[in-house]
């Protein structure tokens, strides 16, 4: 059975080719593009790893895996945090927020599915 | 007056840069060459007539030979040697390499402050670059762009068997997306272009203030014309030629409205007669017109005055010790940037509000001068109740010559001081050492 994966954007083009390529990987792609309502749209899915942008409306992607990691249920969920902002503080933020990945954009379509694939073991 | 012990090595120089031969220039004084030679490497003093007639075959002022460089130049050298801790100049001679090279030490007097304007300049940029919301907000519009461009192309271009309606569908993002980098570039340089017109080589408001108010030496002739106005600033504003851009012309306005109304409550002729009536004694100046004393200190430092004449320094700042006002006093330095020294009667006064403070000062140096500091801070009135206060201390500098009570020995600020000693300092001196 195909792994599941939640890709939290909101740059639709993004959305399209990232959907795309994990698709053709063997993923089952769920996507979401508001942060306020990201936290249901995780315990919706219950995906087997989360893609996640910092920049969101509503809400940041550090605030979503702030809460995303104090959840009881969702707490260990694999988070690919993708942000424009490749600064040491962000990463230190990332990482200090419980990112299981960090990755800068813009990044290459290979670099998603190897991260993705090394976060799950695999599609 | 006591001659520096330079002044032989300025005779040497002089002599040598016209190519005159120490015996010549020894038989046209009478004296033996000897004894010249003896005054050139500053193992006899010398002064009066001998110093005149010297000065007279070298084709150059007593005065040249005997004080040599400006307290000013060497100053700003010590200034510029404090900026690179590696680099150890020699410090112990800096008045024998100001006054023997006194062009290639003004050049390194001017770079050094080119180097500090320039630093500010790349500090200033490099804030706008971190906290800029516009800038931020268009650099993560364009790297968003850019992400689906290159993700999108990737896969028309590795992915062989993709579908026609896909492919179709990713061509129209593709150009979807390169119209929207487009304009966010486009936009992207119009606003780092404009962003160069206005601000390209800003230091600070304060500074380009500074600057201003140096270059008018804090007298303003527009604004003592009995009938004179607000307006006459915005005029003013207009021309002047330091303020870069509207902040600094804000602080421009709002000194330049202050300097009216000290301007208008004390009329220059009337504040010059109260001045000499009153042995000019600020106090009894305030008095008589009926402002406070830090008015009459400002109004004091905007008098004009004759080219021979020493002239006023002045010197404000805020309840942080941040300096938002000076006019410059040959002498007396007034740093830039960064704290000055913390034993001035400007910063005793703010820790004790609304009480005069009045001392004489030496600054350091080789020829160590006096200056009468009299100091003020008050409170600048509250708009709202329960607001904290805001304290300005305000201070005026004279030099003089002598003075029969207790001198208080201060300095510049702690990198360039040489009282190695002093019980306010915060950090070393790049200087040697001096009680």
């Amino acid at each position: 059975m195909a792994k599941q994966v939640l890709l939290i954007e909101d740059e639709p083009n993004i959305i399209e080719a990232i959907s795309f390529i994990l698709s053709r990987d063997g993923w089952s792609v769920s996507t979401h593009a508001n942060g306020e309502t990201a936290m249901d749209a995780v315990r919706r899915h219950t995906p087997d790893a989360l893609v996640l942008d910092v920049m969101l409306p509503g809400r940041s992607g550090y605030e979503i895996l702030q809460d995303l990691r104090a959840d009881p249920e969702m707490g260990t969920l694999p988070v690919l945090m993708l942000t424009a902002r490749g600064q040491k503080k962000d990463r230190e933020l990332a990482d200090k927020l419980g990112a299981t990945r960090f990755m800068t954009k813009p990044f290459s379509n290979a670099e998603v599915l190897t991260v993705l694939r090394e976060m799950t073991g695999g599609a | 007056m006591p001659q520096s012990r330079l002044t032989g090595s300025r005779i040497r120089e002089r002599r040598l840069a016209l190519g005159t031969r120490q015996a010549d220039l020894a038989r046209a004084v009478g004296v033996s060459p000897a004894y010249l030679n003896l005054i050139e490497h500053n193992r006899r003093r010398i002064g009066g007539k001998l110093l005149v007639d010297l000065a007279r075959e070298l084709n150059t002022e007593p005065a040249q030979l005997s004080e040599g460089a400006g307290q000013a130049l060497v100053n700003a050298l010590r200034d510029a040697a404090a900026r690179f801790e590696n680099v150890t100049p020699e410090l112990d001679r800096v008045e024998e390499f100001a006054g023997r090279f006194s062009g290639w030490s003004a050049l390194v007097a001017t770079q050094a402050r080119r180097i500090e304007d320039l630093e500010r300049v790349v500090e200033t940029l490099s804030d706008r670059l971190t906290h800029d919301p516009h800038l931020a907000a268009s650099l993560h519009e364009v790297l968003s762009t850019v992400t689906a461009i290159r993700s999108t192309a990737a896969i028309l271009a590795e992915t062989e068997d993709i579908d026609p309606d896909w492919q179709s569908r990713f061509l129209r993002n593709m150009r979807e997306e390169a119209q929207r980098l487009s304009s966010s570039a486009e936009g992207l340089v119009t606003y780092l272009e404009a962003g160069a017109d206005t601000r390209e080589m800003q230091v600070s408001a304060v500074d380009d203030l500074a600057a201003y108010v140096g270059e008018a030496g804090y007298h303003f002739p527009e604004l003592e014309k009995p009938a004179v106005g607000e307006g006459e600033i915005g005029l003013m504003l207009e021309k002047a030629g330091p303020l870069r851009d509207k902040g600094a012309r804000d602080l421009a306005h709002r000194m330049l409205v202050r300097y009216l109304a000290d301007a208008r409550a004390m009329p220059l002729s009337a504040f010059r007669t109260s001045l000499a009536n009153t042995g000019e004694d600020p106090a009894r100046v305030a008095d008589g017109f009926g402002v406070g004393l830090d008015a009459v200190l400002r109004r004091m430092a905007s008098l004009p005055t004759a080219e021979d004449e020493p002239g006023r320094g002045l010197v404000v700042c805020d309840g942080s010790g941040t300096v938002t006002l000076r006019k410059p006093l040959e002498g007396f330095p007034l740093p830039r940037f960064g704290a000055a020294c913390p034993l001035w009667p400007l910063y005793q006064a703010l820790a004790r509000p609304a009480q005069p403070i009045a001392r004489v000062v030496e600054m350091p140096g080789t020829d160590p001068k006096l200056f009468l500091c009299r100091a003020l801070s008050v409170p600048r009135p509250a708009a709202t109740f329960d607001a904290p206060p805001i304290h300005e201390a305000t201070m005026l500098i004279e030099p003089v010559e002598h003075t029969s009570g207790p001198v208080l020995r201060v300095g510049a600020s702690c990198r360039i001081c040489p009282r190695e000693t002093c019980s306010a300092r915060r950090e070393p001196s790049i200087l040697g050492k001096q009680s």
